[in-house]
């Protein structure tokens, strides 16, 4: 194994994971939050720590360019300058990043919304009175077009045609992260009593979720859950 | 130099002397206590400053910390020790003894915290304490008679081990028995307390010992026996190899650094042995959170402490490359001449475990910037939101238990070969075997999404963890029959690890300690507002869940203090090993060159160094 090789193979597969998930992936998809992209990048340096010190030859490989460069013992010429300009340009990079996080800035801070609040006692456990029936899927599925749609899309997506002006987006009954992880009486929770309705616990209280049961009856929103879960292909969760 | 060292006396004395003033003003603080009303019962009394919670919260930590401890050491010490007799390898015996000795000195701290919580308990939370009283005092007579019998079967298994050799060392390991049932009972009892307030059973009826043993038997409280049960056992196991790893650290002569590096690779195989089915353990009581109250399970699962759950990921993980680490550091190092052979395998181990790792760390819901969000289109990433849901965390957790066993496999392989007639049908049925648990596991994840969620949670799931079981249940008694008549192509050397194995396996322990206080505020915390849930609410000033950056400064004190004060125990201990005898014996003369190796399939701590 050649002395300076797996640093600098380590130095180029870090550098290759950033431009990655920072560059190429939003080529495909939309762009990862940097929080992600410094998780994903802390397991990589995890995993060149760990193969490079596996051994006694390749934790030299590793590690001692790293502490030769930073030493100075035995480097001259372009190295030396190369050296002294990281020496100088990386307390400046920490200072800059220091700055940029703590000067004020127009932008609201980045926050972990609880997507997902337990409901207040009186939701929890109750199941659908009506029974499972197409006609009362296809009555729901009319509410749903009435009163959710402009919202929540007519592919049940969260991709209406309101949707655009909300932060967060109406939720996409589509994923299998959302109403299909719900019981139906976390739905009527939330349909019944909208965003004002959420307990202390959904801080911070993001959703433009209007409060249905001022104009929707109890037999109604039973009605749009079936609907939801019909149209969306999700059933939801039991214990049974 | 002698001027300076009375300095560090004088500041030592006095930072001793600081610390005793807080011991004894501390009490003081409760003069500052909540007065009742005249002629009403006080429900709480606080502490200025620090807070009646914060102080329970650290000192009941201290107490479950050194209490998992003490009671996760005597399985696999009594285990050692029964292996001692089978092979007649003295060195396990050594071993069993080394262990035991920690935990003679571990116990009556464990003890004093656990009077300590008890006391403070009764004089910050009386109405509380009242309650459970009521219902659970006819355990409190099992628990205190538990107690005496635990007492009195480790003094004698501990003062009895040298006169109970020979002819007597039956009737030593049955002692080593009775002590491992007593730990069991003495677990369980404490177990239905805390469980109760979680998942209480309340019946108004009956004797008192049927109102006791209803709420007893709660619904959580045998998936948390089992639970603390298994992770007391790595913890144990995982503290143990930490105290080898700084005993590594700190040897003078090859004789330590040999016993240090045999006892540290046996403490990490325990935490191993134990963290594989750990997992299982916590999805079960996960489950049963979920079915006993909807509302809790979401708090816990998807609600404000579903953060921690991220947080846990990451400190398992952590664990697991640690303890791979060590294991591929293992044959590196001990088995000369290994690197070329092992270098790819390793390699693509380490690959699956960190993206299995990457998966398992990436949260439901993204920690974004508003501008972020917008990019996103939300919180859920269109693409890597999928690795959000349990689906996709149970299989990589599956995933990552496989690895974590294979590494192990390849260690035990490492230096030797197999001799067996039916050593390579075995090998390929392995392989296959292996090759299908991975398919299975990951096709049921994928899977996972198209399905109701109940189906995933009682078969897909379920079917995961017991492919990965079989696993672990049918190659490891496999590979134990080839390793029978398998030749040594490549002695094991002990002794020359490097410095990293040892600051591993006390990283490993940190992680360890980190995860049972981080957990047990979830657990704590999932109960909200309520003393006994939905029974007995929290009327106190503290009746609110502490935001999770101020549990986690309190998670790391508590994580600091425990290693501190595990450091003075087994310093206390070392100082006694030192006259009484054990490996340290030896280590008067401190020969300065420790370099020296023991080779052979395993180390024999007092003559096998060349």
């Amino acid at each position: 194994m050649r002395g300076p090789s797996l640093a600098v193979k380590g130095g180029i597969l870090l550098a290759a994971v950033f431009v990655a998930l920072k560059f190429v992936l939003p080529l495909l998809t939309a762009p990862l939050p940097m929080s992600l992209i410094y998780l994903y990048l802390f397991l990589t340096i995890i995993g060149i720590v760990v193969y490079g010190t596996l051994s006694g030859e390749s934790t030299e490989a590793l590690l001692g360019p790293i502490f030769r460069f930073l030493s100075g013992e035995g480097i001259g010429g372009a190295v030396k300058s190369a050296r002294l300009a990281v020496l100088v340009l990386f307390p400046l990079l920490v200072g800059w990043q220091t700055y940029g996080g703590l000067a004020p800035n127009t932008q609201p801070p980045a926050e972990s919304r609880t997507i997902h609040p337990a409901p207040p006692g009186e939701f929890v456990g109750l199941s659908n009175p009506l029974p499972n029936t197409p006609e009362n899927v296809m009555m729901g599925t009319g509410l749903y077009a009435a009163y959710c749609l402009p919202c929540h899309g007519p592919k049940f997506n969260g991709n209406g045609a309101a949707s655009d002006g909300f932060n967060p987006p109406p939720a996409n009954f589509a994923d299998p992260g959302t109403i299909a992880m719900l019981q139906e009486s976390y739905l009527f929770w939330r349909i019944k009593k909208g965003g004002v309705g959420l307990s202390v616990e959904g801080h911070p209280w993001k959703s433009a979720m209007p409060r249905w049961e001022v104009e929707l009856s109890d037999d109604q929103i039973w009605k749009i859950i079936m609907a939801e879960y019909a149209g969306a292909g999700q059933k939801p969760r039991t214990w049974e | 130099m002698e001027h300076i060292r009375n300095h560090r006396s004088v500041y030592a004395y006095a930072a001793l002397f600081l610390v005793l003033v807080f011991a004894v003003a501390m009490p003081v603080g409760l003069a500052w206590a909540e007065d009742a009303p005249a002629g009403a019962a006080t429900e709480y009394r606080d502490i200025p400053g620090m807070g009646s919670r914060n102080l329970i919260w650290i000192v009941a930590q201290q107490h479950l910390l050194l209490a998992g401890f003490v009671l996760g050491v005597p399985i696999f010490a009594w285990v050692c020790e029964i292996v001692g007799v089978r092979t007649g390898d003295q060195r396990y015996d050594k071993l069993a003894k080394e262990f035991t000795k920690l935990l003679t000195s571990s116990y009556a701290t464990t003890a004093l915290f656990g009077g300590i919580l008890l006391f403070l308990l009764i004089g910050l939370y009386p109405k509380l304490m009242n309650y459970l009283s009521d219902v659970f005092f006819p355990s409190f007579l099992v628990y205190c008679a538990l107690f005496l019998l635990e007492t009195a079967t480790l003094y004698l298994y501990w003062y009895g081990w040298d006169s109970m050799q020979g002819s007597k060392k039956g009737l030593h390991l049955f002692l080593g028995f009775l002590l491992n049932v007593f730990a069991f009972f003495i677990m369980i009892v404490p177990n239905s307390w805390a469980t109760f307030q979680a998942s209480p059973v309340v019946i108004a009826e009956g004797s008192m010992w049927a109102r006791a043993w209803a709420a007893t038997w709660n619904p959580t409280w045998w998936p948390v026996n089992i639970h603390r049960l298994i992770a007391n056992v790595v913890l144990g196991g995982y503290i143990c190899g930490a105290y080898a790893g700084l005993k590594y650290l700190m040897a003078q002569n090859a004789e330590e650094r040999v016993h240090y590096d045999w006892m540290g690779y046996v403490g990490n195989f325990i935490g191993v042995f134990g963290l594989l089915p750990l997992p299982f353990a916590g999805y079960w009581l996960m489950r049963e959170i979920y079915q006993y109250n909807q509302q809790m399970g979401i708090t816990l699962m998807g609600g404000f402490l579903s953060w921690l759950f991220i947080l846990q990921a990451m400190l398992i993980g952590i664990l697991f490359v640690g303890s791979n680490y060590y294991f591929w550091l293992g044959i590196m190092h001990r088995i000369p001449g290994s690197e070329a052979r092992y270098r790819r395998p390793i390699l693509a181990m380490l690959v699956i475990l960190l993206v299995c790792l990457g998966v398992w760390m990436t949260p439901h819901s993204l920690v974004a910037s508003l501008e972020e969000a917008r990019k996103m289109g939300g919180t859920h990433h269109p693409l890597l939101g999928v690795f959000g849901v349990m689906s996709a965390k149970m299989t990589v957790s599956n995933l990552m238990i496989l690895v974590t066993f294979m590494s192990f496999i390849m260690y035990w392989r490492a230096g030797k070969e197999e001799t067996a007639r039916w050593a390579k049908v075995a090998k390929a049925g392995q392989g296959v075997l292996l090759g299908i648990a991975v398919v299975v596991v990951v096709v049921l994840g994928v899977w996972g999404y198209f399905v109701p969620a109940i189906t995933r949670i009682n078969y897909f799931s379920t079917t995961q963890v017991l492919v990965v079981l079989f696993v672990l249940l049918t190659v490891t008694p496999l590979t134990g029959l080839l390793m029978k008549s398998a030749r040594t192509t490549t002695e094991m050397v002990w002794g020359v690890m490097p410095g990293r194995a040892g600051y591993v396996l006390v990283l490993n322990a940190v992680m360890v300690i980190l995860l049972m206080t981080l957990m047990g505020y979830a657990r704590s915390s999932s109960r909200v507002h309520w003393h006994v849930y939905g029974v007995m609410q929290d009327t106190s000033q503290y009746a609110y869940s502490p935001a999770l950056g101020y549990a986690a400064a309190i998670m790391a004190l508590n994580t600091f203090l425990f290693c501190l004060l595990v450091a003075f125990i087994f310093w206390v201990a070392s100082m006694g090993g030192e006259k009484k005898g054990g490996p340290t014996d030896t280590a008067h003369t401190k020969a300065k060159d420790a370099a020296s190796p023991a080779v052979g399939s395993a180390p024999a701590a007092s003559t096998g160094h060349q």
